[in-house]
């Protein structure tokens, strides 16, 4: 990897140029002028791409970039609508995934596509083209997979393991092809930092043998610690490239939103704290599925004026929380309390009724019906808390209008025509609606689940900011969520939940990463079995 | 080249109008075709099974006749189907109900007065919903499947009308025929005066008109479509699955009651061991013909009782077996049901070949 070629800085007018000075002998990838049009949307627009042998590549760009389009390409899954693929030198034609892994390019997903009730090995086996005897590819395992420090046990069952183990699983499936090229797709954001820690040296000592990763990711912390090379996508073209190393988060961040990003802070302004509005109480529920989580004696005091932060990864019961909170999972009565009325048992219309808003994690198909417009979306939530959305019984489509238009201004929710289907809109502006929606109520108590999952920078710090500004105005706010930078930014106090265990909610400036992380790892167990 | 299939970002509104059209249409070109293996001029045969009927009054008075029970089955049925309820069990339900409505006429033929007819229909409306309600039970506590419990009932609802009419139910005086006593006047709905119809139409339009201004204007209808296309959001919102699911069996359940009554008291009067000639089915296809939307269902029943009549109309002066009604009434749900695919997608036809998808992830 040479340093002189990596940090070459060009424009769109000149990308050509920087393509032409980053090409050599190393290069394994040339992608020239790729396109890719789905509908009216052009979601790759002229694509140039190299990626060196041993090199780090980090692509960036906001939701709805282009950079999965791109990396689906690569990968077989989508075929382009122009341009041309060169694979170390000689043009390609990747009908479909199986031809990408006979190049020697292996993906590994965001989501996993890992069976749970089978074992390690035979989730293994069933994605190899020859998987040979089960017992030698179980050696295969245990020798790939302790040799790159992911160590793996072949004979265990996948619903027994954590998320980040079942990464390995993906990562060491992927090297068992031997690839020259692995894609990863947000690989970190199911893991704890110790695990992403242990990932990084993973992907650095690929690196050193001569594989190249492509590696997209939202956190750009990572990205500047560990990639060589950067490109940056915006509205499907390419806007940047340049050497990570030598820039600063922020200015990775407005590269890829093209304008500055307003920063959040909690602690800009300092709570003023007052009555308790939750309160959780050895709050415990049996796992209803065998795949899902149990809470287990899980005790919170949430107060007006604050805004508390549960930290995780994900699958530690987080869901089944916000259940149990927002009343869909009923419980004991006394273990969930809003305003000193215990209130387990009750449903989540009652709990809206005592001035309690939820936001789920889960957009479309939870927090709002993909096939129903704004208007009706709205009546969804908010069809009993007085808000003149239904009197005797009918519904009023002109109120329900009129609170989508007010909605749809103050959150700066952006639509093709006025009040369309809740699917159509962009993950970004969907959020931005359902949590918008529930802001508009001023509620005394907001539950939201991942906040801004899958929404840009430029959102994401408008959502946070009305957060924080609910919370100062009195309300009691709690954010679970995954995202520890965004933890950090707009949590008063942080508690970290772990298979069902939550630690004590400490004030964020007694917590730092390093001890987050810790109770993501089990930490929050221990605490919790003590308690 | 390639035909594809391109997901809309919206439902088409076009599409959700033209659909039902095209099935008419694509019904049509089947049917003449079958008419044409058949050895028949597939023009007469078409002319003869969907327009005659509508051109003499006595055919067209029994067009009606037989589009009632269709229209108040589906009415019912469509609460179901947009709750995401698979009630195929509605034949049962019209049976059961006719057979409540006829205790009163046949176990007290002497309570004669204003109150026996509409006791009759309180009595079908909540025989039918009782026997709709089984399944909605099994369904919201073992979790078993509705769509196999509420069929297997049909049978069960069938042979009891059976029994009933060959054993306890049979009319002493009735020289052993398995049929019921007539039913007195009392007991008997009576016709629109001037003409041939009975009452039954007229209370039929006005439940869908009631059940359309539910389903489009109330927080009810709005709960059942909710819980339609999203259970999950559907319980965020509130409302619970198991209830609806109760409510949903006992609304087409009482509604498909009303119309056994209706049928047994108005056109039949008395209980016979067939009282329906598959209207609890018939009135699926009905239901989705129309959009599951009351007005709609009304003109699609109108159309599927043009299949009864056509189907006799052609066997009589063609000699086509009259099965050939149940033939075009199958293609019709199968071509309805292929139609609606284009209210969310677009068809595309590519040229070159294409990609491999996004189904081929690992």
């Amino acid at each position: 990897m040479g340093d002189g070629v990596a940090e070459t800085v060009t424009t769109t007018g000149d990308a050509g140029a920087g393509r032409q000075g980053r090409s050599g002998k190393d290069t394994l990838l040339d992608a020239r002028g790729l396109t890719k049009r789905f509908g009216d949307i052009l979601a790759n627009d002229r694509v140039d791409l190299v990626i060196n042998r041993g090199e780090i590549h980090a692509l960036l760009g906001e939701n709805g970039a282009g950079k999965s389009t791109l990396v689906k390409m690569f990968y077989g899954s989508l075929e382009p609508d122009g341009g041309e693929i060169l694979w170390q030198g000689n043009r390609v034609d990747i009908g479909n995934p199986a031809a990408a892994r006979d190049l020697g390019i292996g993906m590994v997903f965001q989501h996993f596509s890992l069976f749970e009730a089978l074992s390690v090995v035979e989730n293994i086996a069933l994605a190899l083209p020859n998987p040979g005897r089960m017992s030698e590819l179980s050696n295969r395992i245990q020798t790939v997979s302790r040799d790159y420090g992911l160590p793996l046990n072949p004979e265990d069952i996948v619903a027994d393991l954590p998320v980040g183990i079942r990464q390995r699983i993906e990562i060491v499936r992927c090297l068992l092809q031997e690839p020259q090229l692995i894609i990863m797709d947000e690989p970190t954001s199911v893991l704890t930092p110790q695990e992403a820690d242990l990932l990084f040296l993973t992907l650095e000592r690929l690196a050193k043998e001569g594989c190249a990763v492509l590696y997209i990711s939202h956190r750009l912390e990572e990205v500047k610690r560990i990639c060589h090379h950067a490109t940056i996508l915006r509205h499907g073209q390419v806007v940047r490239e340049c050497d990570p190393t030598k820039e600063t988060p922020a200015s990775l961040a407005s590269m890829m939103v093209g304008a500055d990003v307003a920063s959040v802070s909690a602690s800009a302004q300092k709570p003023v704290i007052g009555e308790p509005r939750l309160a959780l109480k050895n709050l415990s529920a049996k796992a209803a599925t065998p795949f899902a989580t149990a809470l287990n004696n899980v005790s919170l005091d949430l107060r007006a004026g604050e805004v508390v932060a549960i930290a995780g990864v994900a699958g530690n019961g987080q869901g089944e929380l916000f259940d149990a909170i927002s009343g869909e999972m009923p419980v004991a009565a006394d273990m969930v309390v809003l305003d000193g009325k215990p209130c387990g048992n009750r449903n989540i219309t009652w709990r809206r009724r005592q001035n309690a808003a939820f936001v789920p994690e889960e957009r479309l198909g939870h927090g709002a019906v993909p096939g129903m417009k704004l208007s009706q979306n709205i009546v969804l939530t908010r069809h009993s808390t007085g808000d003149k959305l239904v009197s005797a019984a009918f519904v009023s489509t002109a109120n329900a209008g009129k609170m989508e238009q007010r909605i749809k201004k103050i959150y700066d929710v952006r639509m093709s025509h006025d009040d369309p289907e809740a699917r159509s809109l962009s993950g970004g502006n969907l959020q931005k609606f359902v949590v918008g929606r529930e802001l508009d109520r001023k509620p005394g108590v907001l539950i939201v689940n991942q906040p801004t999952w899958g929404v840009d920078a430029g959102a994401a710090a408008l959502i946070r900011q009305a957060l924080i500004d609910l919370a100062r105005s009195g309300s009691a706010v709690l954010v679970i969520s995954q995202d520890l930078d965004e933890i950090f930014e707009i949590a008063d106090r942080i508690a970290v939940i772990s298979r069902g265990y939550l630690s004590a909610a400490e004030p964020t400036d007694d917590m730092n990463r390093e001890r987050v992380g810790l109770l993501m790892a089990g930490g929050a167990e221990a605490q919790g079995e003590v308690a | 080249m390639r035909v594809e299939l391109v997901k809309r970002k919206e439902h088409s509104r076009k599409m959700a109008l033209l659909s039902p059209l095209i099935a008419v249409g694509l019904t049509a070109i089947a049917a003449g075709i079958i008419f044409s293996i058949s050895g028949h001029n597939p023009l007469s045969g078409l002319y003869k099974f969907f327009i005659e009927p509508l051109t003499q009054e006595w055919s067209f008075n029994a067009t009606i006749a037989k589009a009632t029970p269709l229209i108040l089955i589906a009415c019912g049925l469509s609460v179901c189907y947009l709750s995401n309820n698979w009630n195929i069990g509605a034949e049962g339900q019209f049976i059961v109900g006719a057979l409540f409505g006829s205790a009163l006429p046949i176990l007290m033929p002497d309570f004669e007065n204003a109150a026996t007819l509409p006791l009759m229909m309180v009595f079908g409306v909540i025989g039918g919903a009782l026997w709709a309600l089984i399944p909605a039970v099994l369904k919201t506590r073992f979790n078993t499947n509705e769509i196999l419990t509420s069929l297997m009932l049909v049978y069960v609802a069938s042979l009891l009308l059976d029994y009933l009419v060959r054993g306890p139910w049979r009319d002493p005086g009735g020289y052993n025929f398995p049929e019921s006593a007539m039913f007195s006047d009392a007991a008997t709905l009576s016709t629109i005066p001037g003409t041939s119809l009975s009452f039954a139409a007229p209370i039929t339009v006005t439940v869908a008109i009631v059940l359309a201004v539910i389903l489009g204007k109330t927080l009810k209808g709005f709960e059942i479509r909710v819980m339609g296309e999203s259970p999950r959001a559907g319980s965020f919102a509130g409302f619970s699955a198991k209830k609806l699911t109760l409510f949903s069996f006992a609304t087409a359940g009482g509604l498909a009651g009303l119309a056994g009554t209706m049928e047994v008291s108005g056109a039949l009067n008395q209980l016979l061991p067939t009282i329906s000639p598959g209207y609890g089915f018939t009135a699926i296809i009905v239901a989705f013909l129309g959009r599951l939307n009351p007005f709609g269902i009304i003109v699609a029943g109108f159309v599927l009782a043009l299949s009864y009549i056509g189907g006799e109309a052609v066997q009589s002066a063609m000699g086509v077996s009259n099965k050939i009604a149940s033939v075009i009434q199958g293609l019709l749900l199968f071509f309805v049901l292929a139609c609606d695919t284009l209210i969310l997608y677009r068809i595309r036809f590519v040229g070159r070949r294409g990609s491999a998808g996004e189904a081929s992830h690992v």
